[in-house]
């Protein structure tokens, strides 16, 4: 079993018999970690069971601020902040936002509920097995992984580092995932949209296209006589 | 108190991936919370991935991450938008209403 000895980008180094501080370390680390991942937990067991969705939103916001901490334990600091300012600041009030708009009768929607409890308490008991059942006996080979690995230099910082990694090994996957939030946008504009038929819009172009000599007419109108 | 190592980070991935199945079924008529319970499973497996490159020193887990946001950002917006769309022509979001593609 690997242990966690290799984190934070740090070369391996022989297990030394741990000093004071280091141990009090590793109980700091090991608390933020309970901390933060049960109440992630907790607040993903609420997503999916609370009865009002604007606090099922409220928790998933919890959920990715304690995995935003948890990706800070990890040394991920980059993919921190970003988790917050995408997932918090775009995704979740996007949520919100259609949670909030649509007037929907969600107590009507969770009607029939408990039908497929039994079914989805199976699977899901079954996933868990066979997930921690995996994962207990995992082990690394760290050999065999090694020559495909990008290293991060211990010298930079991991924005920096992971700068340099995405523009040279992956840039044309990153054009493309541009090109993915471009057929997003456009797409979710195109679904939205939408022109009602009976509603006078400005329509800029006919009004440029317009010329006084199509619509202007003049007349010669008679004294005593109305324009016939 | 032993060291928090990767299958820490596997374990909770992987409760949370469960978590966010069960959210599929659990809610099969709310088409919002099932979208939700997604973004649960797509963050399951996005702490797998930093796990794994933190462990193993290897960035390219941390790039793909930032892929995975992506799209499930896009996938998010796509999924509202119809949702909302849907929402305009039926006044329901129920599962169960959306099947006039049947035939």
């Amino acid at each position: 079993m690997v242990t966690a000895g290799k984190r934070n980008w740090l070369p391996i180094s022989k297990p030394t018999r741990p000093t004071g501080k280091e141990r009090q370390q590793t109980m700091i680390e090991s608390l933020f970690f309970y901390v933060l991942s049960g109440v992630l937990v907790l607040s993903a067991l609420m997503v999916i069971s609370a009865q009002n969705p604007v606090h099922a939103v409220l928790f998933l916001i919890l959920a990715f601020f304690n995995a935003a901490g948890l990706f800070v334990l990890l040394g991920a600091e980059f993919l921190a902040m970003i988790l917050v300012i995408v997932y918090v600041g775009a995704v979740a009030v996007l949520f919100l936002f259609v949670v909030m708009m649509l007037d929907i009768n969600f107590a009507e929607l969770r009607r029939g509920m408990g039908r497929y409890l039994p079914l989805s308490g199976l699977v899901g008991t079954v996933m868990l097995v066979e997930f921690f059942w995996i994962f207990s006996k995992w082990t690394s080979d760290t050999a065999a992984v090694a020559p495909h690995m990008r290293h991060a230099p211990l010298e930079v910082s991991n924005t920096h580092a992971l700068g340099q990694v995405l523009y040279t090994h992956y840039a044309y996957i990153f054009q493309l995932s541009g090109l993915i939030l471009l057929v997003a946008m456009i797409g979710a504009i195109t679904l939205t949209l939408r022109h009602r038929p009976n509603v006078r819009r400005q329509e800029v172009s006919r009004q440029v296209d317009r010329h006084p000599k199509d619509v202007l007419r003049v007349e010669k109108i008679n004294s005593g006589e109305g324009v016939s | 108190m032993t060291m928090i190592g990767p299958t820490h980070f596997l374990f909770l991935s992987a409760i949370l991936f469960t978590l966010g199945v069960f959210g599929i079924f659990l809610n099969r008529r709310n088409v919002i919370v099932i979208l939700m319970s997604i973004e649960l499973i797509l963050l399951s497996v996005t702490i797998n991935m930093v796990a794994f490159s933190s462990l193993h020193g290897d960035l390219t887990g941390q790039v793909f991450s930032m892929f995975i946001l992506t799209v499930a950002a896009a996938e998010a917006a796509i999924g509202l938008a119809i949702l909302v769309a849907f929402f305009r022509n039926k006044s329901t979001i129920a599962i169960e209403d959306i099947s006039t593609l049947k035939g």
